[in-house]
């Protein structure tokens, strides 16, 4: 007999939320009706607080956390909209811009991207920080994908639904801070990726244009991130 | 173009604003006293960005039409090629015929292309490329009535 975990209940802007012990911030929120925007959340998938969209303001002092992250307590008091949280969401979103070269007119994701769609929906119309223009790599080695690193936002969506729905474990961050990087496994072409099963889930699960399948053209990479769940619901993973 | 793309709406406009400045216009000098200019494009060479600074000082206030002049868009792509090896790809390497540099009339390349906010203060960005046509209407209706607002509707792309 599977034991469910004891009920308790929480508030988001004061309203009495009932929830479950185990569930982050996130879960009890997006079950409640409430929506948080995220970026790195991925139903079926563990959450790692890597882009911290979902930021909550906690308790009387609104200590700042990620509501993914972060499990609900017995009483605890959130809110998930205010001006200073949609500040900080904006700005999130304007690094992720300036980092690296996010030009949505030519890319394959145009129409379906989720940085696109968020920036559209937080409302941001421009960016205040200087734009980096890095010098990005385009991994055409594989024979049915494309890795675009100019279009990745370091989610890692890609890295835990290789290791932990596909088993595969191909892909990882390399380097710190603003040198970090998607590689595949020891930092080598994709094509050479010995683990690789080419499933495509990496491509499924990546929000942006940065991952796609050869061949399509511009706007026309659309994304089937509810099959990821879905395959993870089969192999058993709780989220 | 996009201008055009307003179909009929160009008409009211028309009833509400002089067009004193613009590809369309025969002035080739950039007036003095201008209430409102649409600046489209990335600032890519010397020439832009002092024509920039020349539609700042002239005009109250100065919108970034499109994704180009909110972003720098398509022309940034060039950003991590220094425009030398750029110029002799293009120009030397690659042409089928004359493989010269053009400089005569050309005004020299920035280092990058990049967006007029970089070098001037702009009051309002219009992302998209193009921008929607009901979405410029917008933008144009709001500074005509003196109203500076981000827009209601953001797409980029």
């Amino acid at each position: 007999m599977i034991q469910k975990s004891k009920a308790i209940s929480i508030r988001i802007e004061g309203e009495l939320v009932p929830t479950r012990e185990g569930k982050t911030i996130l879960q009890a929120a997006r079950e409640a009706g409430k929506n948080i925007p995220t970026l790195c959340h991925m139903d079926g998938l563990h959450d790692v607080g890597a882009c911290r969209l979902c930021i909550v303001e906690i308790g009387g002092a609104g200590r700042l956390a990620p509501a993914c992250t972060t499990p609900v307590q017995e009483g605890l008091s959130v809110v998930i909209n205010s001006p200073r949280l949609a500040a900080y969401r904006r700005m999130i979103l304007e690094l992720l811009l300036a980092e690296r070269n996010h030009i949505c007119a030519v890319c394959v994701a145009n129409g379906h991207c989720e940085l696109q769609s968020l920036a559209a929906q937080l409302g941001v119309s421009s960016v205040r920080f200087r734009y980096r223009y890095p010098a990005m790599p385009v991994d055409l080695s594989q024979e049915k994908y494309v890795m675009d690193h100019n279009r990745c936002i370091l989610c890692s969506r890609c890295v835990r639904v290789c290791a932990e729905v596909e088993g595969a474990h191909v892909w990882d961050i390399m380097g710190r801070g603003i040198h970090s990087r998607v590689i595949s496994e020891m930092d080598q072409p994709w094509a050479e990726a010995a683990s690789c099963t080419r499933c495509g889930k990496c491509v499924q699960a990546c929000p942006t244009g940065a991952m796609a399948e050869k061949g399509r053209a511009v706007e026309e990479m659309v994304k089937r991130t509810d099959a990821v769940a879905v395959a993870a619901a089969r192999k058993g993973d709780r989220t | 173009m996009s201008l055009l793309d307003l179909d009929e709406g160009i008409l009211a406009l028309a009833k509400q604003a002089d067009l004193v400045y613009s590809p369309l216009v025969d002035a080739t000098e950039f007036p003095e006293g201008v209430d409102v200019t649409l600046v489209e494009g990335a600032v890519s060479s010397q020439e832009d960005a002092a024509r920039l600074r020349t539609v700042r000082a002239r005009s109250r206030v100065v919108a970034a039409l499109g994704d180009c002049a909110v972003t720098a868009n398509v022309p940034s792509m060039r950003n991590s090629i220094p425009v030398a090896r750029l110029l002799q790809r293009i120009y030397v390497e690659g042409a089928d015929c004359s493989p010269v540099i053009p400089s005569a009339g050309v005004p020299p390349l920035l280092p990058q292309a990049r967006p007029p906010h970089e070098f001037i203060k702009v009051d309002v960005h219009l992302p998209g490329c193009p921008p929607q046509p009901k979405a410029i209407l917008a933008l144009l209706d709001d500074l005509l009535h003196g109203r500076i607002a981000k827009p209601s509707e953001i797409k980029f792309g």
